[in-house]
């Protein structure tokens, strides 16, 4: 690994005042960047530790019913607060890697990374989530710009995510064992005007809606709705962990599996 | 180079380490505490897992100035003063919850958090518990059995096939 300064805020203001240095880079959980930097994959000349900054942590609920999860608050946390409200929120924060991943790794460093494969991407765009930053408020269905890529500016850094409670929700995850991240993972969130499907783990685009499924569910929700059905082949990921059209099978698979976890 | 303190293992411990410092090699390094292994270096095996603030972390995967003023345990600060083994650490010796051994400290560390969480886990619990430390040596049977029996459950006995 490279070296480079190591820096801790202690507000919000003094950490997006050191982004704004050429070469700095924000270290949330360190889950994802900690691995990167090891394989010399970046090489920041400062990394600005977001752990200082108490306003980036904890759940709360606004006027409007959201709960707003800080950017900072960890994968166990979330899993813990969340238990018996949003079952499928809690269910995918608390099937994230392992305990001490879950113990470092946070929400907003998920978001911003957007891994192809990673969790928290589906169940913001079926819960039609809102990425609030330093600088404005972003719709899930605008945050993400496929793999890897968001809708962040340089130095802009989330600040919380605003969560719709849906009715139900559920989340079925085919586990790849060796990086534990998603082969397939499918959000299904279901509120009172319609059912949204959020898909991730397959596409080369990243996570992505499922509309077809979500018209069927609409219409009537339950299992017996989406048989037989899953997505196209075209433009979905193939590597030795599997082929497009397998991975094609396991959403359907998995959407019907989280369905039947709603009920 | 900044400098960085913390309490380990109860005592007040101070260094200098580079922004690139893992807490894994200031304990290792620094410190000489080399109880805590490096089994990948990529945050997938747990060889490495230590207590920071009353959590378990894979000290390969945080910088030293993370832990900067935080409460910092490891497997040498398990055992008793005189070396007498902890009751988890007896549990793993008297089911042979180990072989080779160079994946039990970081077994050890994780298996007291999970029984701090759920005092009385399922089988299943313990193994989804277990999911981030690696054991290439026990096939991981008896790692489970040695859980079990520290959390006061009767262990099923070994079938054999
Ligand atoms: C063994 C293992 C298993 C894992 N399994 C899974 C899994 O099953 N599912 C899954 O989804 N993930 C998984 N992960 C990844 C994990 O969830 C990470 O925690 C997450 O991807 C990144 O979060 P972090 O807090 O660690 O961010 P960091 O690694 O600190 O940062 C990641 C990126 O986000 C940027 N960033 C961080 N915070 C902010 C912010 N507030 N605003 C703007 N930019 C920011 C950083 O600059 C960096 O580029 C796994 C990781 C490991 C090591
Ligand atoms: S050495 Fe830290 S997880 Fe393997
Ligand atoms: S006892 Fe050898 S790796 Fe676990």
């Amino acid at each position: 690994m490279y070296d480079f300064e190591f820096l801790k805020p202690a507000s919000l203001d003094d950490a997006v005042a050191a982004l704004a240095e050429e070469g700095a880079q924000a270290l949330a959980g360190g889950q994802t960047l900690i691995p990167t930097l090891k394989a010399r994959l970046a090489m920041p000349s400062a990394l600005i530790s977001l752990d200082g900054v108490e306003e980036l942590r904890g759940i709360c609920s606004d006027d409007q019913g959201r709960i707003c999860i800080g950017a900072m608050t960890t994968h166990g946390a979330i899993a813990r607060a969340m238990s018996g409200k949003v079952a499928g929120v809690a269910h995918l924060a608390g099937e994230i890697g392992d305990p001490a991943v879950r113990n470092r790794g946070t929400i907003g460093g998920s978001l911003a990374n957007n891994d192809p494969a990673a969790c928290w991407p589906a169940a913001a765009l079926a819960c039609g989530a809102t990425i609030r930053t330093n600088v404005r408020e972003i719709e899930a269905g605008d945050f993400f710009d496929g793999m890897f890529t968001t809708a962040l500016d340089e130095g802009e850094l989330i600040v919380e995510v605003k969560f719709p409670v849906p009715e139900l929700s559920a989340y079925g995850k085919f586990e790849q064992p060796a990086s534990r991240f998603a082969l397939v993972g499918v959000f299904v969130a279901k509120f009172g005007d319609g059912v949204r499907v959020a898909v991730t783990g397959a596409s080369e685009e990243g996570v992505f809606p499922w509309r077809e499924a979500e018209a069927a569910l609409g219409a009537e929700f339950g299992i017996e709705a989406l048989e037989g059905m899953s997505p196209g082949a075209e433009g979905l990921l193939g590597d030795i962990h599997g082929t497009p059209e397998y991975r094609a099978h396991l959403v359907g698979v998995m959407t019907r599996r989280a369905v039947a976890a709603c009920a | 180079m900044p400098d960085v303190s913390m309490v380990v293992n109860g005592e007040a411990r101070s260094g200098d380490v580079e922004g690139r410092t893992l807490l894994v090699d200031f304990l290792r390094e620094g410190l000489g505490l080399t109880g805590t292994h490096v089994g990948c270096d990529t945050s997938q095996c747990g060889a490495c897992v230590v207590h920071v603030d009353g959590q378990a972390v894979k000290s390969c995967t945080i910088f030293a100035l993370e832990a900067d003023r935080a409460e910092v345990t490891t497997i040498e600060g398990i055992a008793g003063p005189d070396g007498s083994l902890s009751p988890m650490q007896k549990s793993f010796r008297d089911h042979h919850g180990l072989q080779c051994g160079f994946c039990t400290p970081g077994m050890v560390m994780t298996a007291l958090k999970l029984l701090e969480n759920n005092a009385k886990p399922s089988e299943a619990e313990v193994r989804e518990g277990l999911k981030g430390n690696f054991c290439r040596c026990t096939g991981y049977q008896n790692i489970v059995r040695t859980i079990l029996a520290a959390s006061g459950q009767d262990i099923p006995v070994t079938s054999v096939e």
